[in-house]
């Protein structure tokens, strides 16, 4: 460690430890941020200077997997909030990770990866052993050797078995004392009693001594449980970052009226904020002072701007556009939209959790099946006449044999190529079993205003609107944050026009804005604002602009699709899934997005409970939905669809409760999600069929008593490598999405 | 015969030393950024204060 930080560190723990004054005593504090846009090690050195370079850090380093920073710092100098200002400084997305969340799935895959290496250190070690014997068989190795050989396994393999093995004996009991049948009952079964059959033998100086073959076995599975275990924990810390980095910061005024920044997760109720144009709402609250227009498509589709006044209540995470205002702080109330859908989501989880998973599916047949042939065996040979010592030897040969290696890492090796194939392009596969539920839906349900659409309003055929007017109208709508207005500068732009600065603009909330020029008023607005006749019906969706007394030019705006959206839809229909639109915005803009995304069936102005109501419906006739949405108002939906998915831009309580977040501006990952899913359950469906072809070869060996050790070790090999090969090229195989079956297709 | 009272006690230190260097290296934290680790070694640092040895002591620390 360097001498100078050494030093440092040991006076700060000195000081710590004694209340100094704390002006002399820098209290170092330690920080994590997330920086999400760090790729390379180039990236990662960047973050490190540019922390190092900021007043008050004493040391940063970065994980470039995590995508995170931990610094040092010395909180009377700096704060966190200066930190991430310094790195937005050089050039990266920051933010402050949460620690909301304890990291006991951390500590559990280190857990594993701890007893996987004692496991692997057992397994070398009883195989060069067991080697020996194998070889001493054909050559000349006397009884003796070979007993000591066994002890020496035996010294090795049981202390080993009783530490690794835990994991699996823990949910084999706990599934035993729920009285249900898990992969781990069989596994568990059959470690414990190749150990105790091996004690037992070579305290007799007997041949059948399958310490290897425990161990090995141990060994596997640990390595699937961990691999399965570490890409949970990276898509989790993903899916983090994605929050924390939408995590918001409020400006709180106290009682002396000094504005001070603060983490938004910090406030309490009672606390006044203040709520700068443009800026996202930070807490739920009632507003005191001022008067906007608040952007709340994130909260009910509605792409719509809401007109609010002093008393309005204001959710979090909706945008305040045309003025500033100070906002009241409030607990959740029970009337609210919000409580409302906590209630909801409760309810639809609970309704969830009944999914059992493939490979426990597969355990419930496979572990009385094999019982019972152990069973059968052993009366078979006492039938025979063997005596009751080889039939148990027997008995026993037969549950090794078919102890699920291959079985149970069927499934988690295919889990742990397919994830890893999202997590490239972009998808967050949060759920263990999330793949799983997703290959079975036949449906998807949209949601509209932020999933199919953009979640921006886009300005209507530019290219019909004369190039001065669209100019003038983008110089007087760059004064303002409303999202048509940004739209018009949008398009200026794109068409290659560029607005002249504006002097003297006013901006009227809930109207307009108006420019003083020499030449007289410009306008820009509402109908009434502009004084043109609304001769259309759906003049909300219009912005009007007059030039003096000149007749106004109308803006129509449409929130546009996904670029991918049509496309994606059709692929969708095509492989016989029925697409269906749930929006809780108004029919007339509903009913343009299906017909632009080819969507047949849609529903407008659908509240939270109604979009519960139709996936029941859904699943009441039989067929398993798949939701993908991103507002608060999809969010119980999400828990009550069969699976779900969510943009990365969908508020957080709709990233926590989907299955999946997809990230990007496209709706591919949709598709590709769905292909991967169908193509992680075939390939788990090939993989059990590897493994009972494997049994099926095995265990009529084993019943006729002609398994050794060396051949039980060499078939559990065999299978578990075949198993891991096939879910491996998962990885690089091109998919297309299969048409459903019939019986799963829709009639 | 003879030769196996001292090969299969080494065999087995030899073991347990490759365990026990496992355990080390995964207590200090270097299993926590595989892709960063792969970076770092091809980085001269002439940042004194990030060199891997000082932090990686303190990652431990924030773990525990």
């Amino acid at each position: 460690m360097d001498k100078a930080l050494t030093s440092n560190l040991s006076i700060v723990a000195e000081r710590e430890s004694v209340p100094a004054p704390s002006h002399v005593a820098p209290s170092l504090k330690t920080v994590t941020l997330i920086v999400d846009n760090m790729r390379c090690g180039g990236c990662m050195s960047a973050v490190e200077k540019a922390l190092l370079a900021a007043p008050g850090v004493q040391s940063a380093r970065a994980n470039l997997s995590a995508k995170r920073v931990t610094a040092r710092y010395d909180a009377d100098a700096t704060e966190p909030e200066n930190l991430a200002a310094a790195l937005e400084g050089a050039g990266f997305n920051a933010a402050e990770a949460m620690h909301t969340r304890d990291n006991t799935q951390a500590r559990e895959a280190s857990d594993l990866l701890r007893r996987m290496g004692v496991a692997g250190f057992a397994a070398a070690n009883v195989m060069l052993l067991s080697v020996s014997v194998w070889a001493g068989l054909a050559s000349d190795m006397d009884a003796s050797a070979q007993a000591l050989f066994h002890w020496l396994s035996a010294l090795i393999a049981l202390p080993a078995i009783a530490y690794a093995g835990q994991p699996f004996f823990r949910s084999a009991a706990g599934a035993i004392r729920a009285a249900r049948l898990n992969m781990d009952v069989p596994i568990s079964l059959g470690i414990i009693l190749a150990s105790g059959m091996s004690l037992f033998q070579t305290m007799r100086g007997g041949d059948q001594v399958y310490f290897d073959a425990a161990i090995m076995l141990t060994f596997f599975l640990l390595i699937g449980r961990y691999l399965d275990e570490s890409v949970r924990v990276r898509a989790r810390g993903a899916a983090e970052n994605l929050l924390g980095l939408k995590a918001l910061s409020a400006t709180v005024i106290g009682a002396d009226r000094r504005p001070r920044r603060i983490p938004a997760r910090a406030l309490s109720p009672g606390v006044r904020v203040l709520v700068a144009a443009g800026e996202r709402i930070p807490v739920d609250g009632r507003i005191e002072n001022g008067a906007s227009e608040i952007e709340e498509s994130l909260i009910n589709g509605e792409t719509l701007p809401r007109l609010v006044q002093v008393g309005a209540d204001v959710h979090a995470g909706t945008v305040n556009i045309t003025a500033p205002i100070e906002v009241t702080a409030t607990a959740i109330d029970e009337h609210t939209l919000i409580a409302e859908i906590a209630r909801l989501m409760q309810a639809a989880e609970q309704d969830r959790g009944r999914y059992v998973r493939l490979a426990d599916r597969a355990a419930q047949v496979y572990a009385p099946a094999v019982h019972l042939l152990g069973a059968l065996t052993f009366t078979g040979w006492m039938i025979a006449g063997a005596g009751w010592e080889t039939a148990l030897t027997y008995a026993i040969a037969v549950l090794i044999i078919t102890c699920p290696c291959a079985l149970a890492l069927a499934v988690p090796a295919v889990q742990v190529a397919a994830t890893g194939r999202l997590f490239a392009k972009g998808v967050i596969v949060k759920a263990p079993d999330a793949l799983e539920r997703i290959a079975e839906t036949d449906t998807v349900v949209l949601d509209k205003t932020g999933t199919l659409t953009i979640g921006e309003p886009q300005l209507i055929a530019p290219e019909k609107i004369c190039a001065a007017i669209l100019a003038q109208a983008a110089s007087i709508a760059a004064h303002s944050r409303h999202p048509y207005a940004k739209a018009i500068v949008r398009a200026a732009g794109a068409m290659g026009l560029t607005p002249r600065w504006q002097d003297a603009v006013r901006e009227v909330t809930g109207a307009g804005l108006v420019a003083e020029t020499p030449q007289g008023e410009e306008r820009l607005g509402s109908a009434a604002w502009v004084g043109a006749d609304a001769e259309d019906g759906d003049q909300t969706a219009t912005l009007w602009y007059r030039k003096g007394e000149a007749v106004p030019t109308p803006f129509h705006f449409a929130d546009a699709l996904r670029s991918d959206a049509r496309s994606v839809v059709g692929d969708l229909q095509n492989a016989g899934y029925v697409v269906e639109l749930l929006s809780g915005d108004r029919p007339r803009a509903v009913a343009r997005a299906a017909a632009a995304a080819g969507v047949q069936e849609w529903r407008a102005g659908v509240r939270p409970d109604g979009k519960i109501g139709r996936l029941k419906d859904v699943s009441a006739s039989g067929h398993k939905a798949l939701m993908v949405g991103d507002g608060l108002n999809d969010a119980p939906a999400l828990a009550a669809g069969h699976a779900s998915l969510s943009p990365a831009g969908a508020v957080d309580i709709c990233q926590t409760a989907a299955d999946a977040i997809f990230q990007g501006e496209r709706l591919l990952p949709v598709l590709e999600t769905l292909k991967v899913a169908r193509a992680a359950r075939q390939m788990s469906l090939q993989n059990f069929a590897i493994a009972l072809g494997y049994n099926a070869l095995c265990v009529p060996l084993a019943m006729a008593g002609y398994v050794t050790p060396l051949i039980a070790a060499l078939a559990m090999s065999a299978s578990s490598i075949a198993v891991t090969g096939n879910a491996l090229r998962l990885r690089t195989r091109r998919l297309a999405l299969q048409p459903l079956r019939s019986t799963e297709r829709h009639a | 015969m003879t030769a196996l009272a001292w090969l299969i006690p080494a065999a087995l230190v030899l073991g347990l030393l490759g365990l026990a260097a496992f355990l080390w290296a995964l207590n200090s934290g270097q299993f926590e950024d595989l892709e960063g680790a792969s970076w770092r070694a091809i980085q001269d640092s002439d940042a004194p204060d990030a060199s891997p040895a000082a932090d990686s002591d303190d990652t431990a620390r924030n773990a525990k």
